[in-house]
C-alpha cells in the first residue's frame, strides 16, 4: 500500500527539455508507467516509445493519464500546472524552481477547495518504492517497505531515506513537498493520507525553518496521528533575517526558528532527532517503543 | 532584491502614493542645492540597504543648506553601521534630501504575501514610531492586518476599515485608501515582496505621506521586470554573494571557521547544523544546486577560500541531479589547481557515487574521505582544530 501514486497510475509529462527527457528516462527505468508528454507542436509524435501531444487535454483524452510530472521551465511553469489541472489530472508534480511567488499565489488560489492534489513546486516529486517514481530523486536509495516521508527538502530527503533503507525500514510513499512559501500538498494533508494508509506504520517529517507549517504539523500530530512521527528541523544553526537559498527558509520577525519548532514538535510528542544523521535511528527506537 | 529608499519612493510616486519632495545628492555641494531648492529646512537621509539608520546618525535634519552640505559632508563617502548592516557597515554613496513636513500622527503600513493563507496581506497600526516587532510582541492586537483576494485585487472597503479602526476621519480615510490602492498596484504590477511605511505621516494638512519607504522583490520574478533588475545596486551587498549570485550558487557569509560545499539547501542547513553539534563553527552556507559541472564547483572552492578565517573545507554531496563524478572532478581539478592549504573532507553519496569515489582515489590528492554525514562532520571538525 502507498499514498497518491502506485502501480496504476498513468504519467504524463509536461516539459520535454533536456532535464525532462534526463529524468523521465530514469523514470521509464524505473517502471513508472509514462504513458504521455506534452510537446506543442510535435503532437503525433513520439519520444523513445512516449507517444507526444500537443495540449493536456489531449494526452488526458487518450491515455487517460492521472498524474503529471512538470519540468517546464519557470516562466511558464504555473500555466502548465493550471493546464494538467483545467485538464482533469488528479496528481500535479512541479519539479520546477524558481517560479514566481506571486504566480503560484494565483495557482493555489485557484485549486483551492479542488480535489486535485499539488506537490510542489521547487520539489524531488513523490516516489512509491517498487511501484511508482515522479520525479528526480535517487531511485537507488529507496527500497518498498512501512514508512512514509514527508520533507520540505530535496537532498536532506535522500539522505533520510538513505539512512532508513540502511536500517532496513523500506518506505511506503517518499514526498518532497518543496521548499516555495507558496505550495501544494502540506505536512498536514501528507498526514492525514499516511495516518489512513494501511501499509504506512510510521511517518519521518523533515522541516526547516521559516513558516508556520511545522508547528501546525505538531498540533495535528497531537490530535490525530496514532502512528509515530519522527521530525528533524533543518536550520537550527543559520542565523536570524538571512536568506539560506530557499524562499522557505526565511525567519520573519522571530517566527519560525528552528527552537520554536522543535518545542513545539515535541511539545505534541513527535521526536525529534537532534542531528541529521540520526533520523533513521530515531525511527528504529520510535517503532519499539510501540 | 532589496532597493534604496528614494528609489522606492520615485516607484511608489508613479503609483499615486504621495511621498515627501526630495532630491538625490551624491555631493555636499548637490546636498546643500537640494536644501535650498526643497525651502532651506530640511532631512538628510543616508541611502544604504539596511534599517536602523536613524538611531545609527544616517538621519539627520539640516536648519539651512548650508547646514546640509556640512552633514553630507559627513555621510558621503563613510561607511554606515546599523544594528542590520554587520559590523563592517555599509557605504554611503547617496543621500536624499527632504522636506520637513509637520506630522500630525505616525502610522505602520506594511504589506506581505502570507505563505499561510496565500494571500497578498496587508499589516497596519495606529501605533507608529513604536518598534513595529516589539508591538506585535506585546500588543498583537494593535496591529491590523487585511489578506487581499487574487480576484478582487484590493477593495476600497478594506482600507476604509483599517483606517477606521485606527480612528482616522472620513477625509483621511479616503486618502489612506486610494494610497493603499496605488501601493497594491505596484505591489503585484512589480512582483514585491515587501513593501513597508514606517513611518506613514498624517500631515498636520491632512495629508496621507509615506515618510519612509522599503520596497523589495521577488528574485524569482525579476526576469519580467528589467527596469526593477537595473535598480540593483551590488555595492550593498557582500562580494562573495554577488560573486556566487553570477555563477548560480547561493551563499551567505558567516562567522566559523568551517568551510562547506553541500548540494541542496536542506541539507546544506542540515550540515552548518552537524558541525554545530560536534563543537564546529561554519563559515558558510553554500549551495552548489542541481546542475553543477565541473568548473561551478571550482568557482564554489574560490568563494569558500575568499574568506581568510577558513581552517577546514566539508564537501558534503547527496546526488540526485547532481551526478557524484562530476562533483569529483570539479574537487580534483580545484585542488590541483589552487593548491588547497586547509584539510578537505569530501562524503559523496547517491547518483553515480561509486565513480565519483574512484576520480577521488586516483587523484593521490590529500582528501579525507567520509562515508556517512556524521562521520563527515567529526572529521572537519577535528581538522579544523589542527
Amino acid at each position: 500500500m502507498s499514498i497518491l501514486v502506485g502501480k496504476e497510475t498513468r504519467v504524463l509529462i509536461q516539459g520535454l527539455g533536456s532535464a525532462g527527457k534526463f529524468h523521465t528516462g530514469t523514470m521509464l527505468e524505473y517502471g513508472t508507467r509514462v504513458v504521455a508528454a506534452v510537446s506543442p507542436g510535435k503532437g503525433g509524435t513520439a519520444w523513445e516509445k512516449v507517444p507526444l501531444f500537443d495540449s493536456v487535454h489531449q494526452a488526458v483524452r487518450a491515455t487517460g493519464a492521472d498524474a503529471s510530472c512538470i519540468f517546464v521551465p519557470a516562466p511558464g511553469a504555473a500555466d502548465a500546472v493550471l493546464e494538467a489541472f483545467e485538464a482533469g489530472v488528479r496528481v500535479i508534480v512541479c519539479i520546477t524552481e524558481g517560479i514566481p511567488t506571486l504566480d503560484m499565489l494565483k495557482v493555489k488560489n485557484v485549486l483551492a477547495g479542488s480535489s486535485a492534489v499539488l506537490i510542489g513546486p521547487n520539489c524531488p516529486g513523490i516516489i512509491t518504492p517498487g511501484e511508482c517514481k515522479i520525479g528526480i530523486m535517487p531511485a537507488a536509495i529507496h527500497k518498498p517497505g512501512r514508512i512514509g516521508v514527508l520533507s520540505r527538502s530535496g537532498t536532506l530527503t535522500y539522505e533520510a531515506v538513505d539512512q532508513l533503507t540502511r536500517l532496513g525500514l523500506g518506505q511506503s510513499t517518499c514526498i518532497g513537498l518543496g521548499g516555495d512559501p507558496i505550495k501544494g500538498l502540506d505536512f498536514i494533508e501528507g498526514l492525514s493520507l499516511f495516518e489512513k494508509d494501511p501499509g504506512t506504520n510510521g511517518v519521518v517529517l523533515i522541516g526547516e525553518i521559516g513558516g508556520a507549517a511545522e508547528e501546525a504539523a505538531a498540533e495535528y500530530a497531537r490530535k490525530n496521528m496514532t502512528k509515530p512521527v519522527v521530525a528533524f528541523i533543518a536550520g537550527r544553526t543559520a542565523p536570524p533575517g538571512r536568506r539560506m537559498g530557499h524562499a522557505g527558509a526565511i525567519i520573519a520577525g522571530g517566527k519560525g526558528t528552528a527552537a520554536e519548532k522543535v518545542a513545539a514538535l515535541k511539545a505534541c510528542g513527535v521526536r525529534v532527532a537532534e542531528s541529521p544523521a540520526d533520523i533513521g535511528q530515531q525511527m528504529v527506537e520510535a517503532l519499539k517503543a510501540r | 532584491m532589496k532597493i534604496h529608499e528614494f528609489q522606492a519612493k520615485e516607484i511608489l510616486a508613479r503609483y499615486g502614493v504621495r511621498v515627501p519632495r526630495g532630491k538625490v545628492a551624491r555631493a555636499p555641494e548637490e546636498a546643500a542645492a537640494a536644501a535650498k531648492e526643497l525651502g532651506g529646512e530640511v532631512v538628510v537621509k543616508a541611502q544604504v540597504h539596511a534599517g536602523g539608520r536613524g538611531k545609527a546618525g544616517g538621519v539627520k535634519k539640516a536648519g539651512s543648506p548650508a547646514e546640509a552640505g556640512k552633514i553630507a559632508g559627513g555621510l558621503l563617502g563613510k561607511p554606515l553601521v546599523t544594528h542590520q548592516s554587520g559590523p563592517r557597515g555599509q557605504m554611503v554613496r547617496a543621500l536624499l534630501v527632504e522636506e520637513t513636513l509637520p506630522v500630525a500622527r505616525e502610522l505602520y503600513l506594511g504589506m506581505v504575501i502570507d505563505r499561510e493563507t496565500a494571500r497578498v496581506t496587508i499589516i497596519a497600526s495606529g501605533e507608529g514610531g513604536m518598534e513595529i516587532e516589539e508591538l506585535a510582541r506585546t500588543r498583537p492586537e494593535k496591529i491590523l492586518k487585511a489578506p487581499v483576494h487574487p480576484v478582487s485585487g484590493f477593495m476600497p472597503s478594506q482600507g476604509r476599515r483599517l483606517a477606521f479602526e485606527m480612528g482616522l476621519g472620513k477625509e483621511q480615510a479616503e486618502k489612506f485608501t486610494a494610497f493603499l490602492s496605488g501601493m497594491y498596484r505596484a505591489f503585484v504590477e512589480l512582483d514585491a515582496s515587501l513593501v513597508e511605511i514606517n513611518p506613514l505621516v498624517l500631515t498636520q494638512a491632512g495629508e496621507v505621506v509615506a515618510l519612509d519607504a522599503k520596497l523589495n522583490f521577488d528574485d524569482n520574478a525579476l526576469f519580467r521586470h528589467p527596469e526593477v533588475e537595473a535598480l540593483r545596486d551590488v555595492e550593498q551587498e557582500d562580494p562573495a554573494e554577488v560573486e556566487a549570485g553570477k555563477h548560480e550558487l547561493s551563499y551567505v557569509r558567516l562567522d566559523g571557521n568551517i568551510g562547506c560545499m553541500v548540494n541542496g539547501a536542506g541539507l546544506a542547513m542540515a550540515t552548518m547544523d552537524i558541525i554545530k553539534l560536534f563543537g564546529g563553527e561554519p563559515a558558510n552556507f553554500l549551495d552548489v544546486g542541481g546542475r553543477t559541472d565541473a568548473a561551478r564547483v571550482k568557482k564554489a572552492f574560490q568563494i569558500i577560500l575568499s574568506d581568510p578565517n577558513v581552517r577546514a573545507i566539508l564537501v558534503n554531496i547527496f546526488g540526485g541531479i547532481v551526478k557524484c563524478d562530476v562533483i569529483a572532478q570539479g574537487v580534483v581539478d580545484a585542488v590541483s589547481e589552487m593548491g588547497l592549504k586547509v584539510p578537505l573532507v569530501v562524503r559523496l553519496q547517491g547518483t553515480r557515487v561509486d565513480i565519483g569515489q574512484e576520480i577521488l582515489k586516483k587523484s593521490k590528492l590529500d582528501i579525507i574521505p567520509a562515508e556517512t554525514m556524521r562521520e563527515a562532520a567529526e572529521a572537519v571538525v577535528a581538522a579544523s582544530r589542527r
